[in-house]
């Protein structure tokens, strides 16, 4: 497979060569997942607030060893904005003790419930989109493979991977060519010309897929995707990788003893 | 919509994770039934097709536009099991890819979006299609039902869910009619983009939408009337 195209799903990608690009992709996801169950499980109170700060702290160092840029932090973060919207209306519709925030009587709870989501939230966001910026799609399906997920879902996934960003270009040539014979996108006849841009598209993709399939008897598949042997990944990449979680749990362990 | 890390308690996440890893396993069973030995290239460039759509606005009347969650259309299109791997294969292309829909939180997207929706809309267009006349109308109206209540089937899983398991003490009442509200809306939304697609797609290849089999007739060999024989091979 090539490298990014840069498509829809390769644009999240940003080719560094860093300590964190270097890691293995599976223990990239791994020291990611492990990472949103560390967060996940702090528990929501006023007194927790240095723990998630810690946590800000840590993810962002390693968004800063992956310079990773700040624009694209941000942009990822965009992804949560319906549950700012969320968490924002949390306060006023909550029950329990009323408190009074700028002539406003929000209930307590609410705020505490809104905080600690947008803060889970924000945190799980920002390790994940350092996590696709510094792995390509193609070695994120490889390190799912290696995670052990069922074969047939790693071959629907690799295809997927594989032809997103063909489909997406075959959708994009399609608009180009609508608006180049005057297209406007609006009204209800608009819905029937979209309607069909997207009805021809899942015939092409359809077909795509048959052809794909044709094209892999023809080279003798047998419905699996070889793969080559996979590497052993010494202990220290692992530590490394793992540096992240790790010092999350240290931070949730030490709270919970303070506590 | 999908929901990120941290909305739901630990139990519910690790419940919803368990359904989510039993449906996809069905599911892996089940497509090989629609599909055979085609179902990765096929199922692989659906969810690529999947993909691509949802970016897609559609302007959907009254001078708004909205874009196709895709489980009733993909359900009719290429069958209920096929449909339910490619919404989970792009559930987590999302969550992995462009942190849309939390990591711990993917079995709870996989089983709204991809068990909660698609079997909702596939279920009631298999029940109006057993109801309606046999025609392309009848398919075009049980999908149009099926897709439009498929988005508040979710938001309702949502809902109960988040009384099962949510962080905030929020008045299940509340929740409930904000939710089925807006729900209701996106419904109407999803359901007239996936008759439009539907028709499109009826109206180009109608053997390829699997929710469309029975309208399938074998081709009548018959003489052109006026055309003789040695006309045509001269």
């Amino acid at each position: 497979m090539g490298a990014g195209h840069g498509g829809p799903l390769g644009s999240a990608y940003v080719a560094r060569d860093t300590v964190v690009h270097r890691l293995p992709a599976h223990v990239a996801l791994v020291a990611v997942v492990a990472f949103a169950l560390v967060v996940v499980a702090t528990p929501v109170r006023a007194a927790w607030a240095p723990a998630y700060a810690g946590y800000a702290v840590l993810v962002l160092g390693a968004a800063a060893l992956a310079r990773v840029p700040a624009g694209r932090l941000l942009r990822g973060l965009a992804v949560e904005l319906p549950f700012v919207v969320f968490a924002l209306l949390l306060p006023v519709v909550a029950r329990g003790p009323r408190v009074e925030v700028l002539g406003l009587s929000l209930s307590e709870s609410g705020l505490l419930a809104a905080g600690g989501l947008l803060a889970k939230a924000t945190l799980s966001v920002l390790a994940a989109t350092v996590l696709a910026a510094t792995t390509t799609p193609q070695d994120l399906v490889r390190g799912m493979q290696r995670l052990r997920l069922p074969a047939v879902l790693v071959q629907i996934l690799s295809f997927m991977v594989r032809y997103a960003d063909v489909v997406a270009g075959e959708l994009r040539r399609m608009r180009v060519a609508r608006e180049s014979r005057g297209f406007r996108g609006r009204g209800p006849g608009a819905l029937k010309v979209v309607a069909g841009t997207a009805g021809a598209l899942f015939v092409r993709s359809y077909e795509r897929g048959e052809r794909v399939h044709l094209a892999m008897l023809s080279r003798g598949g047998d419905g699996r995707l070889p793969a080559g042997p996979a590497l052993a990944v010494p202990a220290r990449t692992w530590l490394t990788g793992l540096a992240l979680p790790l010092s999350a749990a240290a931070l949730l362990a030490a709270g919970m003893l303070g506590a | 919509m999908h929901v990120p890390d941290g909305f739901l308690d630990a139990p519910t996440s690790v419940a919803t994770g368990a359904v989510a890893a039993g449906t996809v396993a069905l599911a892996l069973r089940g497509a090989r039934r629609e599909l055979d030995e085609r179902t990765a290239p096929l199922a692989g460039l659906t969810a690529a097709f999947v993909f691509a759509v949802q970016m897609v606005n559609f302007p959907v009347g009254a001078g708004t536009s909205g874009h196709l969650i895709g489980g009733a259309l993909t359900a009719v299109l290429v069958g209920p099991w096929t449909a339910v791997l490619c919404m989970t294969v792009v559930l987590l292309v999302q969550a992995v890819l462009f942190a849309d829909g939390g990591l711990t939180a993917l079995g709870t997207n996989v089983t709204l979006m991809g068990l909660v929706a698609v079997a909702a809309g596939y279920g009631v267009f298999r029940l109006l299609v057993r109801l309606l006349p046999r025609t392309r109308s009848g398919v075009l109206g049980a999908a149009g039902a099926g897709a439009f209540l498929s988005v508040p089937a979710a938001a309702l899983a949502f809902v109960g869910l988040f009384a099962a398991g949510g962080v905030a003490d929020v008045p299940l009442g509340t929740v409930l009619a904000a939710m089925g509200g807006i729900h209701l809306l996106i419904g109407i939304g999803e359901a007239v983009i996936t008759v439009a697609v539907l028709t499109a797609v009826l109206s180009v290849r109608p053997d390829l939408v699997h929710g469309a089999r029975h309208l399938r007739r074998p081709a009548d060999l018959a003489t052109r009337p006026g055309l003789r024989a040695e006309g045509a091979l001269r």
